[in-house]
């Protein structure tokens, strides 16, 4: 069957088996190999990317039903060769190890502070708490946003304090 | 990553499209909504359906409503809306309570209420607390609708009355003033399926001289075998019964006897009839604060409550 | 974004942001699965539903005719190539595939290679499999019971499921020192199975060029050049025509050092068809066969004075190996460095006896940052110390600091042979009290449990033994625990080190650009760490066992410290003074007494390659080699401490703090080395609240998906409290001695004391791992479960 989505503003069409996850259509099809994969059961969230505005878990998701819908995977957060201050705070907060469950930890950050922006850690944590990290036992993860969070309100990046 | 057997697919544009389908495609058919329980049953293909029939497009069957006497909600509403709904909080905490601890927030944006109650898994969260509400299923057929309580919706284990050629459309509970409800669960970790939960409401009469006494109650218990995710000798019981922790501790023995929990990896037997006991009582309490008096007024409480 | 902050006052060291970052945030890591090569097919494995049977058939004619299968490998093919069995890193064999049994639930038994990773999958149920089912042993402390069904007949002799004993310390002294104890304590204890269960699956893309016969081979590895041995050795191609690469490995923690049967069947794949072959395996793969954790039956004893002296210990350890034994230690040491299970404490005698089983379950055994048992042993002795200060009416806290080695202790020799080398550890118990502010801990709990409400505060206090090691004592397959380091200064003075070691996220890219920029005056931006490609990097054992800052990043510093020498020779030929009047300060080599005179190593490089004439003797440029075999094990140590809150209505519990005061000697990156620590405390609650592998009494395995073997959350973490000390390690370079599973070693013990601390008034003394509310409930009736058998 042909599905046509728009992933990161660019629109595809390709000729797809129904059954194709979309993780697997990002990934493979289209080479997003920036989302990732780590389990058999939705458990793990390495594969969270945006299905209209909403961050869902890719694996879970048939490529067919984004079908005529939007997409967008961790390549979209930096603009023009900026990064994003999420993944900012990701950098200055140590909030990343191996960076398998990463793209997937910023894309659920991103949302949750375009509709919280200034999230308490207890919040930050509920938000992530579907999605495992195995290296960095999640507080500096928690820190990462929150320092997103507080530069965004500021409008700066120049402090560097976690 | 396991992935799916080779499957058919078809995108409906309308409830009738859907059922028409459906008629098409025969029992093989499945209706595919948020997919959070039907695709990883694929991809580990203990489900292998012939054609999948996808309703997201429906959006017709999203919706939260408040009519004059009852809730209404559609089945393609997404966990994510119902936990938002402040409307269904301030009537029902007991779903809000549920929905909090419905596997985790990224699986609430896309899972649907009406995929996880036809599902149908002995532990379903959701289950129990409409049962505990005593709520009305909708279910649509080519030759119009018809309704079941949903304490007669769930046949077994993932088994439900929801024949071949049908949609479960809408889910309704009617609107009682002064209730409170809650619910209470025991996972593992979070976004657990529960070793055990119960969800409870409750309606007063304002006591005459020993406080208020409970008009009615419903209980509703999911991952301990409870018939027809309910406690229907609680409940009976608890009618007429104070609203005093003496009555809600003979409650939760009733519970507890009528279940019939099986021992697996999340606990022995006798821990989840113990949970069974022990949730309803700490469920019943919450509800109780929430709750006001018949003739007391007052909407039933929000869910930031204490109790 | 700038990868690095200005080099912090104390030279390159400092909380320098890491370099890596910059792809991982953009999603442009290159992960196994992230590697698609030309004509490349996909391999899946068939795998045993059954934990023990014969293999009486397999039809592989359906699969063949697939149309998009390009070829089925069975056990048989295998055979022909003398490949159906693969040495183990325990010098046991491990089949892999399937030829005369299957012997674990989820063994390899044939082999898919198609057009993509969806009709491989569809393949598997075309290969028709007709097994023979056998008596099960699951569990280990039945596993030699009279009569038992015999696993391993595939080994000459093999009678029984009898692996190895192995003994250490002095039996009679410690036997005379529990004669003469007033008291004498008691425990059986059982670490049950765990997986390490890194995010990233494992796997390989192999590709054979026809034309070269070149063998390269993208694994998920944390020892390349072990790999690129093995191969040689186990597939009898030659060393010089293979390369492995670890391209970015999303965690390891252990599950990535054996060689796996699915790496050779892509292997054998890329061979049969002439085009790359990638394997990646499923979760339930991963965590039904890929090597798994711990797994220790242990009793322990403690002996101690009335006063609260500990006098010594004994233990006894069945080790439940599975049905090969893979477990990845030193070879000499069959339990590993169990035998550290002496402690922290000044002990007058210990002795400790394991016994290693085969049983019908997936092979492993050392991995899930245990420091090769390490972890078993601390969790041990600090039940012991626990039970020993519920026993006296001791204090927890109290007992262990009058009983912890003192600084003038050290080196200190332990009953069993370690010299652990460094530590005041008092002081680091002390630091941790009063960050957790103990005393008012204890206050809050005596208030609380008058309200019925039950909070537990749980200390462990932990010494690791970790850098393995010096290769005379330490080698795995004869392969010894040396590791090279190479380091080339380019004529603009930037420089390109490549060590032997292969992160898998401790930030090797930013740490070890660190050590040699502090070394050489230099900006960590101006080095380039290489890594994971044996084609382009010296040999070494690998990352595992903490053992990159102790071993490579000595290394790396010997290798940084030759270049300044050479740079000296240089540098006094450019300022025609003599090498031995010239001194190294703020990043120049310079004239004593008249630093004017000076050059830096960018202009000393520059010298170097240049026609600047030479000393005789003197060879150009300032590149340096070296291999590191360390003089001894470090010894890293830490005082945690855990508070939690326990609900007894439901068995609940909930980490309310945990204090962690570790001692990694000195700290070339704080930030990064904090990071570890982090994930080592989470590993600790996963690992005391709800990570189990439990099989049932067919075999069948119960924790095969992330539904059952349940992972700890952001939810259920707490905000990590660290604080520090610093004891530099005496033989290390530069003092350190690493950190990366000193959190998952100290940390399980220290939840399950407070829980067990919570419950005390209720009569609890002991529960083992994991403490799940089901758990929790049934030790307080008094009806333990065995959390590793199906109830």
């Amino acid at each position: 069957m042909q599905i046509t989505m728009t992933v990161n503003g660019v629109s595809h069409t390709r000729e797809v088996e129904a059954r194709l996850l979309l993780i697997h259509f990002l990934r493979d099809d289209l080479g997003l190999t920036g989302s990732h994969w780590g389990c058999d059961t939705s458990n793990c969230g390495a594969c969270v990317v945006w299905l209209d505005e909403t961050p869902v878990k890719s694996c879970t998701v048939l490529a067919a039903m984004a079908d005529g819908r939007r997409v967008r995977t961790v390549e979209d957060l930096a603009r023009g060769g900026q990064l994003d201050p999420v993944q900012q705070g990701f950098a200055e907060c140590h909030g990343l190890q191996c960076g398998f469950c990463t793209p997937g930890m910023m894309m659920t950050a991103r949302w949750l502070l375009d509709h919280h922006p200034d999230p308490a850690a207890e919040e930050i944590r509920e938000a992530l708490s579907g999605q495992l990290c195995r290296c960095t036992g999640y507080e500096n993860i928690v820190r990462s946003v929150r320092w997103a969070s507080e530069h965004e309100a500021a409008g700066r990046d120049d402090d560097r304090s976690c | 990553m396991q992935v799916p057997a080779y499957v058919e697919y078809e995108k409906a544009s309308s409830v009738a499209h859907a059922l028409a389908l459906l008629a098409r495609f025969g029992p093989e058919a499945r209706i595919l909504a948020g997919g959070h329980s039907l695709i990883p049953m694929m991809k580990l293909r203990l489900a292998q359906p012939e054609t999948l029939i996808d309703i997201n497009g429906l959006s017709e069957l999203s919706y939260l409503t408040v009519t004059r006497d009852e809730l209404r909600i559609g089945a393609l509403t997404r966990h994510a809306q119902l936990l938002d709904s402040a409307e269904a909080a301030r009537h029902f905490a007991i779903l809000h309570d549920a929905e909090q601890v419905i596997a985790d927030p990224v699986v609430r944006n896309w899972g649907t209420v009406g995929g996880s109650l036809c599902q149908a898994d002995p532990s379903e969260d959701l289950s129990a607390a409409f049962a505990a509400l005593k709520a009305t299923m909708v279910i649509a057929h080519r030759g119009g609708t018809r309704t079941v309580p949903v304490r007669d919706f769930h046949t077994g284990p993932y088994e439900t009355v929801v024949g071949p050629g049908e949609i479960l459309t809408e889910i309704r509970i009617a609107l009682r003033p002064g209730g409170g409800s809650a619910y209470e669960k025991v996972g593992r970790r979070a976004g657990d399926w529960p070793v055990g939960a119960a969800g409870s409401a409750l309606w007063l009469d304002s006591g005459r001289l020993h406080g208020p006494t409970i008009a009615d109650a419903g209980i509703g218990l999911t991952a301990v075998g409870a018939p027809r995710f309910a406690a229907a000798e609680a409940e009976d019981f608890l009618r007429g019964a104070p609203a005093t922790q003496e009555s809600f501790a003979r409650a939760g023995e009733l519970a507890a006897a009528s279940c019939r929990p099986v021992s697996d990896q999340r606990g022995p037997a006798d821990y989840k009839r113990h949970l069974a006991s022990e949730l309803t009582i700490r469920s019943l309490r919450r509800a109780l604060a929430r709750a006001r008096p018949h003739g007391g007024g007052g909407p039933g409480g929000a869910p930031r409550d204490a109790g | 974004m700038t990868a690095a902050a200005d080099p912090a006052p104390d030279g390159a060291y400092g909380p320098v942001r890491r370099k890596e970052d910059a792809r991982f945030l953009r999603g442009q890591g290159t992960f196994v699965d992230d590697i698609q090569r030309p004509g490349m097919l996909h391999g899946a494995i068939l795998r045993s539903p059954l934990a023990h049977a014969r293999v009486v058939s397999v039809d592989t004619a359906a699969a063949l005719a697939h149309p998009r299968v390009r070829a089925v490998i069975t056990g048989e093919t295998l055979e022909q190539r003398k490949l159906a069995w693969m040495p183990t890193l325990s010098r046991d064999v491990q089949a892999v595939l399937a030829t005369d049994k299957v012997r674990f639930q989820g063994q390899e038994v044939a082999f898919v290679v198609a057009e993509d990773r969806y009709s491989a999958r569809d393949a598997l149920e075309l290969i028709g499999v007709e097994y023979e089912p056998l008596p099960v042993v699951v569990d280990a402390t039945r596993a030699l019971d009279p009569g038992a069904p015999v696993i391993r007949d595939d080994v000459a002799g093999q009678r029984d499921n009898h692996i190895f004993d192995w003994a250490a310390g002095d039996r009679a002294a410690t036997d005379a020192a529990f004669a003469a104890a007033d008291v004498v304590v008691t425990q059986d204890m059982l670490f049950p199975r765990s997986h390490p269960a890194p995010l990233e699956t494992c796997g390989a893309v192999a590709e054979l060029d026809p034309v070269s016969g070149k063998l390269t081979v993208w694994a998920t590895t944390q020892a390349p050049h072990a790999h690129r041995t093995l191969y040689s050795l186990i597939a009898g191609l030659p060393e010089h025509k293979i390369r492995i690469v670890s391209p970015d490995i999303g965690g390891g923690f252990g599950n990535k050092v054996p060689v796996y049967p699915g790496y050779l069947c892509a292997v054998v794949g890329t061979m049969i068809t002439g085009q790359p072959v990638k394997w990646v395996e499923d979760r339930s793969e991963n965590l039904m066969s890929t090597a798994f954790a711990r797994d220790y039956h242990m009793h322990g004893e403690i002996a101690a004075t009335r006063d609260g002296r500990i006098l010594a210990l004994r233990a006894r350890v069945l080790a439940d190996h599975g049905a090969f034994n893979g477990a990845a230690q030193p070879s000499k040491y069959p339990a590993g460095f169990f035998h550290i299970f002496t402690g922290s404490y000044d002990l007058q005698a210990a002795h400790c006896e394991v016994t290693g089983v085969y049983t019908n379950k997936a092979p492993g055994g050392v991995a899930y940052s245990c420091s090769f048992r390490i972890a078993e042993g601390v969790y041990l002795v600090e039940r012991m110390v626990d039970l020993l200060a519920a026993e006296l009416g001791l204090d927890p806290a109290e007992l262990r600091m009058r009983n912890l080695l003192r600084p003038e202790q050290f080196p200190y020799t332990c009953p069993t042979g370690w010299e652990y080398d460094s530590g005041d550890y008092p002081r680091a118990l002390q630091l941790a009290m009063d960050l957790a502010g103990y005393p008012e801990l204890r206050r809050e709990q005596a208030e609380r449990r008058a309200r019925g409400e039950y909070m537990g505060v749980g200390l462990s206090f932990f010494t690791e033994g970790v850098g393995a090691g010096p290769r005379k004592d330490m080698d795995i397959l004869g392969l010894g625990m040396a590791d090279g380091a190479d380091l080339r200064i380019y004529p603009t003075g930037t420089a390109v080190l490549s060590i032997s070691c292969q992160t898998q996220g401790q930030g090797h890219e930013t740490t070890f650009a660190q050590i040699v920029a502090h070394e050489l005056g230099l900006r960590p931006d101006d080095v380039e760490v290489v890594h994971g490609d044996t084609d382009r990097t010296p040999f070494g054992l690998g990352t595992y066992g903490s053992r990159s800052t102790p071993v490579s990043g000595a290394a790396a510093v010997v290798v940084a410290r030759k270049v300044r020498e050479r740079a000296r020779v240089v540098a006094a030929a450019m300022l025609e003074a003599a090498p031995e009047d010239l001194e190294w300060a703020r990043g120049r080599w310079q004239v004593r007494g008249d630093p004017e005179q000076g050059r830096t190593i960018a202009e000393i490089a520059m010298a170097a390659h240049s026609s600047l004439e030479l000393p005789a003797g003197v060879e150009g440029h300032l590149d340096a080699e070296t291999v590191y075999n360390p003089p001894n094990l470090t010894y890293p140590y830490g005082a945690y401490i855990c508070v939690v809150d326990v609900d007894p209505g439901t068995g609940a519990v909930a980490v309310r703090r945990f204090i962690a005061v570790d001692d990694c000697g000195v700290r070339i990156n704080p930030m990064i080395v904090e990071g570890q620590v982090h994930g080592g405390l989470a590993d600790g609650v996963g690992m005391a609240l709800m990570q189990v592998i439990a099989y049932d009494q067919d075999g069948n395995c119960l924790g095969g998906s992330f539904m059952d073997y349940l992972l700890p959350t952001s939810v259920e973490c707490p905000s990590w409290e660290l604080g520090q000390t610093v004891t530099p390690c005496p033989h290390h370079p530069i003092g350190a001695k690493g950190v990366g599973e000193s959190a998952t070693v100290g940390s399980p013990v220290a939840v399950v004391n407070a829980v067990v601390d919570a419950l005390r008034p209720l009569g609890l003394r002991h529960a083992d791992m994991p403490l799940t509310p089901a758990n929790v409930w049934s030790a307080l009736q008094g009806r333990p479960v065995r959390a590793d058998l199906a109830r």
